[in-house]
This record gives C-alpha cells, sequence and structure tokens, in this order.
C-alpha cells in the first residue's frame, strides 16, 4: 500500500500571556490567516521565573499557545504584523516545517 | 483601642479558612481548589454583594450622596498611586515603570477584601449603605490611568505608548457584575431580593470561606516566591501603604458625612490592592514592570495583612471619625 501523499506546510507557534490572547486572535482575523487553535498552557518556566495555572490569581502570568498552520507565502505578512503587535510582550514565536494530508483547508 | 474587634476579626471563620489555605500551601501541601470552581466562587461573591447593594440603595433612594460617594472614590483612585508612587520612590530602587505598576495596584480595589469588610461590619452588626458597592466598581480603572501617567516620566527613561486595554478595564467580569447586579438590585428591590435571598444571604459566609481558603492557598504560594523577590523596603511598603491609603479613605469619607459602615468601607477600600484586574491590564500596558513584584506584594503581603489587621483597624478609625 502507498503512503498517504501529505504536503507541506509551515507551523507558526505563538506562545503569548492570556491577556494578550482576545488582541493576538484579532489581529490574526484581520490577516489573512487560515485558521488558528489555542491551547492553555498548564505551567511553565522561563526568563521571569515560574508559574502553575492553578497557583495563580489573575489572567496576568498565565500563558496560551496558539498554533496557525499556513502557506509558506503568508508567512513574512503574518510575522511582520506580529512583530509589530508582539514587541514588548513575553512570550515564544517559533516557525517550523510541517507535513499535512489536506492542503486544501489551509 | 477597641482589640476585641481585631480579635473577632482573626477568629472569624473566613480569617480562619484563609490560615489555613496559607498554611497548607506554605507547607507545600497537595490541597487546591480548581481554577474554574474559585471563579465560580468569585462570580457569586460579586453578584450577591452587588445584589444587595442595589436593594439596600433602592430602600434609601439614590441622590447628591451617591453622586458625591462616587466622586470621592474616583479621586481617592486617581490619587493613591501618586503617594505610593512617592514612596516607592523615595525608598526602593526598582525601576520606575515597577513603581508606576505597584503603584496602580495600590490605587485600584479588590473586592474580595471589600467583601471581607462587609462580613465583618456585619459581624459587628454595623450598617453600611448599599452604593459603597458602586464605589468599589468606580474604583477598579482610575489607578490604572494614574500609573500610565506615572510610568512614561521624562526623558525616555520611561515606558514607550503601551497597548492600553481601555476595553478591557472598562468592561472587565468584576465591574460589569458589580454594577450589573447592583442595578437589578435596584430595580427589583425588596420583592426581588425575597425571591433569591435563600440563594444569596444563608451561603456567603459559607462561599467566602471556601473562597478564602483558595486565596489562602495562592497567596501561601506566592508567598514563598517573595523571599526572591522583595526587598525589604518593598516588603515594607506592603504594610504601611494600606494603612495610609485607609486613613485617607477613612478621611474623605468622614468629610462627605458617610456613616461608620461607609466611612469603613471607604477606608477598606483604599486600603486594598487588586490582584486581578489591574494585573492583566498591567501585562497589556506596561509589560516591562515585572509581575513578580506587584503580584507578589499585593497578594501575599497586602492582602492577607488587610484580612487579618487592617479591617478591625479600618472600622476601629471609623469609629473615631464617624
Amino acid at each position: 500500500m502507498d503512503d498517504p501523499k501529505t504536503f507541506p506546510k509551515k507551523r507558526l507557534s505563538i506562545i503569548i500571556e492570556a491577556p494578550f490572547l482576545s488582541r493576538l486572535l484579532e489581529l490574526l482575523d484581520s490577516l489573512d490567516v487560515p485558521g488558528y487553535t489555542a491551547i492553555p498552557a498548564l505551567a511553565g518556566k522561563g526568563q521571569s521565573g515560574s508559574w502553575r495555572r492553578d497557583s495563580l490569581s489573575s489572567e496576568a502570568n498565565k500563558m496560551v499557545h496558539v498554533l496557525i498552520i499556513l502557506d509558506e507565502e503568508k508567512v513574512p505578512g503574518v510575522l511582520e504584523a506580529l512583530r509589530d503587535v508582539l514587541e514588548r510582550q513575553m512570550g515564544i514565536v517559533t516557525l517550523s516545517d510541517v507535513e499535512v494530508l489536506r492542503p486544501d483547508l489551509f | 483601642m477597641d482589640f476585641s474587634l481585631a480579635a473577632q476579626n482573626l477568629i472569624s471563620p473566613p480569617v480562619l479558612f484563609f490560615a489555613l489555605g496559607l498554611f497548607a500551601a506554605l507547607a507545600r501541601s497537595e490541597l487546591a481548589i480548581p481554577e474554574a470552581v474559585a471563579k465560580a466562587l468569585s462570580l457569586f461573591l460579586m453578584l450577591a454583594i452587588g445584589f444587595k447593594g442595589g436593594v439596600a440603595a433602592s430602600e434609601h433612594g439614590l441622590g447628591l450622596d451617591l453622586v458625591l460617594v462616587i466622586l470621592a472614590a474616583v479621586a481617592l483612585s486617581f490619587t493613591i498611586p501618586l503617594i505610593a508612587f512617592a514612596a516607592l520612590r523615595a525608598t526602593t530602587r526598582i525601576s520606575r515603570i515597577d513603581q508606576a505598576a505597584i503603584a496602580a495596584h495600590y490605587g485600584s480595589i479588590s473586592i474580595v477584601t471589600f467583601i471581607a469588610g462587609t462580613a465583618a461590619l456585619d459581624a459587628a452588626s454595623l450598617s453600611y449603605p448599599g452604593i459603597m458597592v458602586a464605589a468599589a466598581a468606580a474604583m477598579e480603572a482610575p489607578a490604572i490611568m494614574t500609573a500610565l501617567f506615572l510610568a512614561r516620566g521624562k526623558g525616555d527613561q520611561g515606558a514607550p505608548a503601551g497597548q492600553t486595554p481601555w476595553r478591557e478595564v472598562a468592561l472587565n467580569g468584576s465591574v460589569v457584575l458589580l454594577i450589573g447586579a447592583f442595578a437589578i438590585g435596584m430595580a427589583t428591590g425588596d420583592t426581588g431580593y425575597q425571591e433569591i435571598a435563600p440563594f444569596i444571604t444563608d451561603p456567603f459566609k459559607g462561599v467566602l470561606c471556601l473562597f478564602l481558603l483558595d486565596m489562602g492557598l495562592v497567596a501561601g504560594r506566592e508567598l514563598r516566591q517573595a523571599r526572591k523577590t522583595l526587598t525589604p523596603a518593598l516588603l515594607v511598603f506592603g504594610f504601611y501603604m494600606p494603612v495610609v491609603g485607609g486613613l485617607l479613605g477613612a478621611l474623605v469619607a468622614a468629610l462627605i458625612g458617610l456613616d461608620r459602615g461607609g466611612i469603613a468601607l471607604l477606608s477598606i477600600l483604599t486600603a486594598s490592592a487588586s490582584y486581578i484586574a489591574v494585573p492583566a491590564a498591567m501585562r497589556l500596558a506596561l509589560p516591562e514592570a515585572k509581575p513578580s513584584l506587584y503580584l507578589t506584594l499585593s497578594l501575599a503581603v497586602t492582602f492577607p495583612f488587610n484580612l487579618t489587621l487592617g479591617i478591625p483597624l479600618y472600622i476601629m478609625v471609623a469609629g473615631w471619625l464617624a
């Protein structure tokens, strides 16, 4: 049996503070992004110390993870818009290669 | 000095449950309250306190005194960050942005401290005006404006213009629920109150105990970090700043002619420091400010102080001024 055919795409991963999530999603809605998924993070550690979701009183310090799968040619435009907005915020933005089964979705 | 009030407060179930949570967290117990439950408990408390405030206000009617109380509350929220900022400038070496962010927390309020204050007044059989709930809601945001102004400073040492979250602050969940429940309480009055009294009055103190248990756990975990982040000058600030704010609030409340309960509550509001709304706003508006400083101070130092010793102190001072 043949291996199912897959297609190359880019995955943009953004870990950002929870208070910032709604603004980030508004920004993504305004850009040419086919879709995204946001996932709550449970705990973490970084330059500003460590945290656990269940021990925080406020949305401050909580982090969320936003995943976007998109075509390579759309990446520069999205990254540029993100850089302007995320410049001063805590967080991690990474870009990686992925393979998808159904390319028309992205 | 009236020590019985302080003793009565210290051995009240809500404060003891807070102490239990604090102890459990410091002892690294596994005890935890799920995030969603804690959120639901706080929604219940705000709904109940807002609604009861609205009912009380509908009985007494609203007039010039409401406007006066709100104006005084807003003015205090604008002013207190200036005092906090000046104190931090004089005594600490943390960055200007950190000083401004901490100042915002002290100008804004902690609704849980306010609720604990109403419970302490109830326990001491002291009444208070229903409109104080509206004053509490009005005090959440102005301090943030002062802090942003302070953070900018002169020259290039200040913060660049941030992404000020006005919509998030103005329509923050607790403000909407407090004001909304207050309005519903006013509109439905005593008839409405009778309909939902079994839900909002009888379980109130029990829910407060459970919520304060969670607050104790959160504060205890924060306290474990305090040794690493807080300098002695900052730690001391967490104790004297609420007293300074509380006294200022009490004086203003007495000047505008509030009764003892009203003076005590405005004093408690000005003494309290935010740890929910302002931290979230600061992450957007002043992302360079360190949450480890403002959250630890507000949550692990000032909140426990107000809950245990501050509230009886402010009620006592209110007795002298009324």
